[in-house]
């Protein structure tokens, strides 16, 4: 098993990682001076006979010092933070011309609704796949995410993306692929006694082949895009 | 108490049931009159989607040709499987319907309900068996009986009954939203479904003009009017049109 | 050394004594209270554990029948392989019963009643009757919450956070009548809560012995304060919320199904306004303790007590103003969710500010590890990495990953289990000989921290990896999933240290059991402390001072050069140097 993040292929995956790494070497430092502190206290003050504890109310230059290193570090973090947020989750953050597919959470199905050849959603060609998710690599796609009875959560580990999906709500989440790759698409949020099985396949194309399937309808769009992107790479047919 | 109690009830059950031999005689399904007939299906027959089940590799695999949907399905004679037929009124007051015989079964096969629609006696026993060994939730949307929602992650099969009548109590599975199935249950044991070749029977019926009511999922109720004596047989079709 | 004398207790001196039923029952005394809610909250806490031994058994060894599943029903485990619907019946029960049954009334039903009155100076709390009606209440909401275990469909599914459209509607969890329980119980909780947290406060502002002023009050009484307002602000919102979600379930209203208009967020924002707060009546309490368990093994006093008490009523505030920090994913405003992670990371400063003063205060001293010094030291170390690893999810970019995986499993357990549990196996040990006049045993309760030290890290610390590996919370079966099967030796190994864990528990039960009658006579002041409860002998009599004593310094004077040969000074004794507190309604006798 791998000890670490899964594999990153999102195109936000990489600055995700690096601040998951950098607040890990923090609180590391944070962990091994507490941890390797009491540990030394409990060794070098131990009881011994004839020994009396020093007696002091504290430290008020010390007590600074330890508050205000986490609160500056804390604020660095948070202002970090807050500037990959808003690129990923902010209110305009979706890019424009993103390619749209509709998800459609249900007990215990994702419903995919493609746009169909001319790749806008709502129109009569739109067509819906149970539990498959097919997307192109290197071109964002936004997510329209709706639920159907309670509350899911679209969650792909490979991607850094998790975004609920509510019950009477339009939310919108966005991602770009970085590989050609078959993922798994899992539910993150208790949805029922079939939660454990709510899960739909992702699949990366390359962009041509996708553009190719896409504009099929329905069915062929479906068909066109077999077996998998690894033998779409290795020269299979597909179709 | 409760043991005095239970004793009591057994008693008293006893002498009613001995009571009720006394009076008049139990329907016997051998005996009775029997009322058979068709269910004819006229017009073009609706073409069906097809399931994709291509992330249930399980199911996948235990079918040649790609499976549909069964909302409608029209035999090759040009009748309507599927549809119940059961006694909907004109038993004679009284009536003493014969304890239900065995369970009847519903199988999770292929993704898909093995039979898509039965018939169950009240209290009568319904054995949920799941052949797959993959997750199915089935959820029996029942109004006059209390509902249910429960899950059969493996091969496994489950028990339930129901204590009122109800035309249909519906089933569905949440993890495949296609599968449904429907069940209609009776006081009495007088009802049937069409099969593959669009006939049903109904045996066993005692004396008395009934009103007979064919249901379809899509199709919606039909009903039509029989008198029965003695051990006759008499028809009763019905003929669908297509939407 | 003269007050003492006048300080000792008149056994039943004004008070008549009690038969059985009034005595141990109906009990209006505030420590009887207090042990009843020992017993009825270390049951839940056997409930709770044992709910969670059914869950690593599916967790480890999914589809595989559980030795002694044959004796659950077919509904709940076929052929004694648990169903999914008891797993979430598991993950909710589980959950309901450590947060609301266990771990708060273990801290706030037991010790804000037992030690409160006895750490002031009162003679009992200032409504004894409701607070004899606070606990029973209390049992009340636990036999209700124990009995939706038994009605059909069993008790609710719906994770313990209740999370709406899914608990309001039974077509969709499978359950009816254990979910309408749940909300039933967790109104009648409510209710014991303000009725007891408003004796707490009240108590507190009017009934302190002269001399103790509030900055003179330990540190665990501190928090049992700030914890009292907070659970007597955020209760009411839970109740609140639980009243909307049975009409949800009942009556056909719509406040949390957007069928009809509702709102499946609103749900979240009322819980979680309750749920954060109750996050800190969960730590608030055993944080105060360990102050005081601390002081007392490191023979200091508190470093810092001002910051501590400041770092207490900081968190509490804070408490209020980050509720959205579990609603990262839910789709709320994400500018909302920037100004929730500021708030979140904030929390950081006075935790920080604790951790390092416990340090603080053992820096230099003359450690004693008996056993309450273990555990909270164990809470100190324990806490830290709880701490530690909230930093990751209040980070909303990195949260995006690990929500609702098993690194925020590891993260709660850290701070609920490491945390508020090693400092309630402090508490217990440490104040046992006041309620029960006798010591558990030394040996044996090192032996049982050992042990649980050790199965507890190894049980909760692999959850962070195979959250960061991206293994979802309430999955029935991981396995299912092709990214998470690697890591299903993994969870086989979290299973069988969390069997251990719960095996290793027998010795804490066989050592509060056995002592109860067989342990050592405890004298009245076993630990050598300086708190005014170790003036009375143990157990402690009904009424507790005849007078109230005289309070001349604070509670952590260890190793003060007044105190000369020995390394405590009491708060109530009196130096010569010392003048009596202006406060002093009631002087004591002879002086």
């Amino acid at each position: 098993m791998s000890w670490w993040l899964p594999p990153a292929a999102s195109t936000f995956a990489g600055d995700i990682d690096f601040m998951f790494t950098l607040i890990l070497v923090i609180t590391g430092i944070a962990l091994v001076v507490v941890e390797a502190g009491v540990i030394w206290f409990v060794i070098a003050y131990r009881a011994r006979p004839g020994r009396r504890a020093f007696y002091t109310h504290g430290s008020t230059k010390a007590e600074v010092v330890w508050s205000a290193v986490p609160a500056v570090t804390v604020v660095i973090l948070g202002i970090m933070s807050n500037g990959l947020w808003n690129k990923i989750k902010g209110r305009e953050s979706v890019p424009a011309g993103a390619y749209p597919i509709g998800v459609h959470a249900k007990q215990f199905e994702w419903q995919m609704t493609y746009p169909g050849p001319d790749g806008r959603l709502g129109t009569d060609d739109d067509f819906t796949a149970r539990n498959q998710l097919h997307v192109p690599v290197g071109r964002p796609v936004a997510v329209h995410l709706s639920a159907e009875d309670v509350i899911h959560s679209f969650f792909v580990p490979e991607f850094r993306l998790k975004q609920d999906a509510v019950p009477g709500m339009d939310i919108r989440a966005w991602f770009e692929a970085t590989k050609v790759d078959s993922l798994e698409l899992g539910c993150a949020e208790l949805c029922g006694m079939g939660h454990y099985r709510m899960r739909a396949r992702v699949w990366v194309w390359p962009a041509d082949k996708y553009d190719a399937c896409a504009k099929q309808t329905a069915d062929e769009f479906i068909d066109c895009l077999r077996p998998s992107p690894a033998q779409a790479l290795t020269g299979g047919t597909g179709s | 108490m409760r043991k005095l109690g239970s004793v009591a009830a057994v008693a008293v059950g006893v002498v009613a049931l001995g009571l009720a031999a006394w009076s008049r005689q139990p329907a016997d399904q051998g005996s009775g009159a029997t009322v058979t007939g068709k269910t004819k299906f006229t017009g073009t027959k609706p073409a069906m989607p097809k399931i994709d089940m291509s992330e249930e590799p399980k199911c996948k695999a235990k079918y040649t040709a790609p499976p549909t949907e069964e909302a409608v399905v029209v035999n090759p004679n040009g009748t309507l499987a599927n549809v119940f037929v059961y006694v909907k009124s004109g038993l004679p007051a009284g009536y003493k319907p014969p304890a239900p015989a065995g369970a009847v079964l519903v199988d999770q096969d292929g993704c898909r309900y093995r039979p898509r629609v039965l018939g169950a006696m009240v209290g009568q026993t319904i054995t949920i068996k799941n052949s797959d060994g993959i997750l199915h939730n089935i959820k029996a949307k029942a109004k006059a009986n209390r509902p249910f929602n429960i899950s059969q992650p493996t091969v496994m099969s489950s028990t339930k009954s129901f204590d009122k009548p109800e035309v249909m109590v519906a089933f569905e599975c949440n993890v495949h939203g296609w599968m449904r199935a429907w069940l209609g249950v009776l006081p009495h044991p007088f009802f049937g479904v069409s099969g593959t070749d669009g006939t049903f029977s109904i045996k066993g019926l005692p004396p008395g003009a009934y009103t007979i009511e064919a249901w379809h999922e899509k199709y919606g109720p039909q009903t039509a009017t029989v008198t029965v004596t003695g051990t006759e047989t008499k028809t009763a079709d019905f003929t669908y049109a297509a939407k | 050394m003269t007050s003492v004398a006048a300080t000792a207790p008149a056994h039943g001196a004004h008070h008549a004594p009690l038969g059985f039923w009034r005595k141990y029952v109906f009990s209006t005394d505030h420590k009887i209270i207090g042990i009843q809610f020992l017993f009825v909250s270390l049951f839940f806490l056997l409930v709770g554990g044992l709910l969670a031994m059914q869950m690593r058994w599916q967790l480890g060894f999914p589809g595989t029948p559980m030795p002694g599943g044959g004796l659950l029903p077919e509904s709940r485990a076929s052929g004694g392989v648990i169903l999914p619907e008891y797993y979430i019946e598991l993950v909710t029960m589980h959950g309901t019963f450590m947060v609301f049954f266990a771990i708060m009334p273990l801290l706030v039903g037991v010790y804000a009643n037992f030690l409160i009155p006895l750490k002031i100076g009162a003679h009992d709390m200032a409504f004894p009757r409701v607070n004899m009606a606070s606990f029973w209440t209390a049992l009340l909401a636990g036999l209700i919450m124990l009995a939706s275990f038994f009605v059909p469909e069993g008790a609710g599914r719906a994770g313990w956070t209740m999370y709406a459209p899914l608990s309001a509607r039974p077509d969709l969890s499978g359950v009816t009548l254990g979910q309408i329980l749940w909300c039933i119980s967790i109104v009648v909780l409510g209710l014991s809560s303000v009725m007891g947290s408003v004796n707490y406060i009240t108590t507190i502002i009017n009934h302190r012995a002269p001399g103790m002023t509030w900055f003179r009050m330990p540190l665990s009484v501190w928090a049992l304060f700030i914890t009292a307002i907070l659970g007597v602000l955020a209760l009411p919102v839970l109740q609140g919320a639980a009243i909307l979600l049975l009409f949800d379930q009942t009556i056909g209203t719509h406040f949390f199904d957007p069928v009809a208009g509702g709102q499946a967020l609103l749900w979240q924002h009322l819980f979680w306004f309750f749920g954060h707060p109750e996050v800190y009546i969960l730590i608030l309490p055993a944080m105060g303790m360990v102050s005081d368990m601390i002081a007392n093994g490191s023979r200091k006093p508190i470093f810092g007590y001002h910051s501590m008490v400041f770092a207490i009523i900081g968190i509490g505030f804070l408490g209020w103003i980050v509720w959205g920090h579990h609603m990262f994913m839910s789709g709320m405003n994400p500018t909302l969710g920037s100004s929730f992670m500021i708030s979140t990371l904030v929390i950081a400063v006075p935790s920080a500010v604790k951790v390092f003063n416990w340090m603080g205060t053992m820096w230099r001293g003359n450690l004693r590890f008996h056993v309450p010094m273990l555990n909270a030291v164990a809470f100190v170390a324990m806490f830290t990495i709880g701490g530690l690893s909230g930093v990751f999810m209040a980070a909303t970019p990195v949260d995006m990953q690990i929500h609702d995986t098993y690194f925020i499993v590891a993260h709660i357990h850290y701070v609920l289990f490491g945390g508020s549990l090693f400092a309630l196996f402090g508490a217990i040990t440490y104040w046992y000989p006041k309620m029960f006049g006798r010591l558990m045993s030394e040996p044996l309760g090192k032996v049982h921290f050992w042990l649980t030290f050790l199965f507890y890290n190894l049980t909760f610390f692999p959850m962070h990896v195979i959250g960061m590996g991206g293994q979802m919370r309430r999955l029935y079966d991981p396995t299912q999933y092709d990214f998470l099967k690697p890591q299903q030796p993994m969870n086989e190994f979290i299973s069988y240290s969390a069997f251990l864990l719960f095996a290793v528990q027998i010795l804490f039960v066989v050592n509060f059991l056995w002592n109860l009658k067989q342990g050592k006579k405890a004298g009245l002041n076993p630990w050598e402390d300086n708190g005014l409860e170790w003036s009375l002998p143990s157990p402690a009599p009904h009424g507790n001072w005849e007078r109230p004593p005289t309070v001349y310094r604070g509670p952590y004077e260890f190793s003060a050069p007044e105190a000369g040969n020995r390394d405590y000074l009491p708060q109530h004794e009196k130096l010569p140097t010392d003048r009596e507190p202006a406060s002093a309604t009631a002087p004591a006798a002879g002086h």
